[in-house]
């Protein structure tokens, strides 16, 4: 058995390179065992004894603490998570820049704007079920509004992000008037939603989220391809018959609908979808479908650990796990900045 | 060397002279010239509008004055020093240090007298300089403006997550301090602000013997270091300067974005590059523009308030993404 090998089916054929899956498996289990975690600690500790026992019998005390409380909780944050980093990975791919990500493009804080304005002033008459709506649509205004701005016979990626910037500081002005001007109650919760939180997160928000995670990510698959191949020329690309232009617009359009579901589920949470990306780029180096699968679980799991350790690092209080991703990621972005040669 | 020409800063100090007319006149009920003038020089004391005007409107235009100047000084400043036309206190993140450093005081310290929370604002705010300018210092010819840009948006980032964390634990301070977050001139009695008043006179001033120097800076690190100028000093005090002014714009208004950005564009445009020019200009625009912005955030949907953080954003962005394009033409 080599580095890889070619799997051939009648026209099909992809190259396994061995190394890249067996770091994918291994962070599957570490996303499992993880979750494991999140769902034994809390307020109420479970051994694993006791929590295989919840696990089994639903109805039971415990078994309600973990499968009502604790497990939609610890899986909205799974998917918040690998929502943004797989995102923040299509971003990168396509912005050939690896400071590219939901938050410098502006994407997380269109949706951050769109949502609260929601919250202020639709919720009264249409509930909050239009949220991820609001949401995705806000993300999906902003990367046009990035691009249309940026562009000047095609758009740089630098001119990208730093108009990116400058449009999210503008959003969050207009984020912080809305929240200033509306009444306490919406303020509060809206405030605490958009530090990024999974804070009371059920099934019904799971399933929803999952689903719109699934048609995301199904539409990914046929464009895939390209994706992988983004950072490298567009002569190549466009040589093995890729429309460029059209599917490059088609995945910044994914990549800002799937941050702007995360962001309508899991608040504003900063800096997943820029380094789970390079976490991911860091452990696998061939360019194939592994990396964004990797970069998935990265993000997954650096949520669901940022919400258990706000969960119960303070406990009682319950902090926004927004937070911990952020005092995590900003001195890991910085190092990179510094780090970076060009 | 052009002599000096004074006929642009006289237009436009009496260009500040009408804008804080204005700012005294304007409000839900207008009040006309006489009336301000009264008010301030012979005031009956059964006058309520004399008394609005005295108590509310002129700290307000005071305010909104020296902000507006120290911003627009300090704005000019970091743009010299880092040789970056994009630097500005509000997006390195300076201004998010000072935020931080107030809202944990008031949250975590309950009621201080005020001036531990100004001085508390120009400590954050010189914790981010240091940082960011740490950034700026490794590999500064190489990434350009990007690089730097960036690292004062994960500083904003990191020192906004903190102040959530915060609010979000003290549920009470939020409504109290939210407003201000978003830049505010409103309701800061002169009792509380002249010694930050005093400081971004002091500051303001302490420029003056600066500006030959960052003329000579200007032109390159190394053209400065050759004609003589004590560069590691010139940093140093550069910086103080800097943190004072953006500290105390911070601790007085709170987060008030682009203008250090646009206004030092704005005054070199007017006044050319030379720093003795365009600097002091910088201030007098600044407060301009902070004036008018802080009348039009207070009449726009009277008798609400805009935030005039927003306003300024408003404002702002379209400007930054002008000049991005601008930049980008060029091939930056």
């Amino acid at each position: 058995m080599g580095e890889w090998r070619a799997i051939r089916l009648i026209g099909w054929s992809r190259a396994i390179v061995w190394r890249s899956w067996w770091w994918v498996i291994l962070a599957w289990m570490v996303a499992a065992l993880v979750l494991m975690i999140c769902l034994g600690w809390g307020s109420v500790p479970l051994s694993p004894g006791k929590l295989t026992a919840a696990l089994i019998a639903p109805t039971s005390d415990l078994g309600l603490i973990v499968w009502q409380l604790r497990l939609p909780r610890t899986l909205l944050g799974a998917l918040v998570g690998g929502a943004l980093a797989l995102s923040g990975w299509l971003l990168q791919q396509i912005m050939r820049n690896a400071l590219a990500s939901p938050d410098t493009l502006g994407v997380t804080s269109g949706a951050s704007a769109a949502a609260v304005s929601y919250f202020a002033f639709l919720a009264a008459d249409f509930g909050t079920g239009g949220v991820p709506l609001a949401a995705a649509s806000g993300a999906i205004v902003a990367v046009a509004i990035v691009y249309l701005m940026a562009w000047q016979q095609g758009a740089t990626p630098v001119r990208l992000i730093l108009t990116g910037i400058g449009l999210s500081v503008l959003m969050a002005a207009i984020t912080t008037f809305v929240l200033a001007s509306s009444p306490l109650s919406t303020t509060l919760s809206a405030y605490v939603w958009l530090t990024g939180s999974v804070y009371g997160g059920n099934w019904s928000d799971v399933s929803r989220m999952a689903l719109c995670c699934f048609l995301g990510g199904i539409a990914i698959v046929p464009l895939l391809r390209f994706a992988l191949l983004a950072p490298l020329d567009d002569a190549l690309a466009t040589g093995i018959g890729v429309r460029v232009q059209l599917t490059r617009a088609l995945l910044t359009l994914l990549a800002a609908g799937l941050a702007g579901i995360a962001v309508a589920w899991g608040g504003a949470m900063a800096f997943v979808g820029l380094v789970a990306p390079h976490l991911a780029r860091r452990l696998i180096r061939d360019p194939g479908a592994a990396q964004p699968v990797m970069a998935v679980l990265v993000g997954a799991i650096m949520v669901m650990m940022a919400d258990l350790a706000g969960r119960t690092l303070f406990s009682p209080l319950d902090l926004p796990a927004g937070i911990f991703v952020a005092a995590v990621g900003a001195p890991f972005f910085l190092t990179l900045l510094i780090r970076q040669a060009s | 060397m052009t002599p000096y020409r004074f006929w642009p800063v006289l237009v436009w100090l009496f260009g500040l002279l009408v804008a804080f007319g204005i700012s005294l006149m304007a409000g839900p009920q207008w009040s006309g010239p006489l009336t301000v003038w009264h008010a301030l020089w012979s005031s009956s004391p059964g006058d309520i509008n004399e008394l609005l005007i005295r108590t509310t409107r002129l700290p307000r235009a005071l305010t909104a004055m020296a902000v507006g100047a120290s911003l627009g000084v300090a704005g000019g400043i970091m743009q010299t020093l880092t040789r970056n036309s994009l630097a500005s206190p509000g997006l390195l993140g300076i201004n998010a240090g000072g935020l931080f450093v107030v809202v944990s005081l008031t949250t975590l310290a309950g009621s201080l007298p005020g001036w531990v929370g100004s001085f508390g604002a120009i400590g954050g705010a010189a914790v981010a300089a240091a940082v960011v300018w740490g950034i700026a210092m490794r590999r500064r010819d190489e990434a350009g403006p990007l690089r730097l840009i960036l690292a004062g948006a994960a500083l904003t980032a990191l020192f906004n997550a903190f102040s959530q964390a915060l609010l979000v634990i003290d549920q009470q301070g939020l409504d109290s301090v939210l407003f201000w977050l978003a830049g505010s001139v409103s309701a800061r009695p002169l009792a509380q602000t002249w010694p930050l008043m005093l400081l971004i006179v002091a500051a303001v001033l302490g420029c003056g013997p600066c500006l030959r120097q960052w003329n000579v800076l200007a032109a390159g690190e190394a053209v400065a270091v050759g004609a003589g100028v004590a560069i590691r000093r010139l940093q140093g005090v550069s910086i103080l300067l800097v943190v004072s002014l953006a500290g105390a714009a911070v601790a007085m208004a709170g987060n008030i974005a682009f203008v250090g950005l646009i206004v030092p564009h704005l005054a070199r445009r007017l006044a050319g590059a030379d720093h003795r020019r365009w600097l002091p200009m910088a201030g007098l625009i600044g407060a301009t523009l902070l004036i008018l912005a802080d009348v039009a955030a207070r009449t726009l949907i009277a008798p609400r308030e805009v935030p005039i953080g927003v306003m300024t954003a408003l404002i702002g962005v379209p400007f930054f993404i002008g000049l991005i394009r601008r930049e980008g033409s060029r091939g930056g």
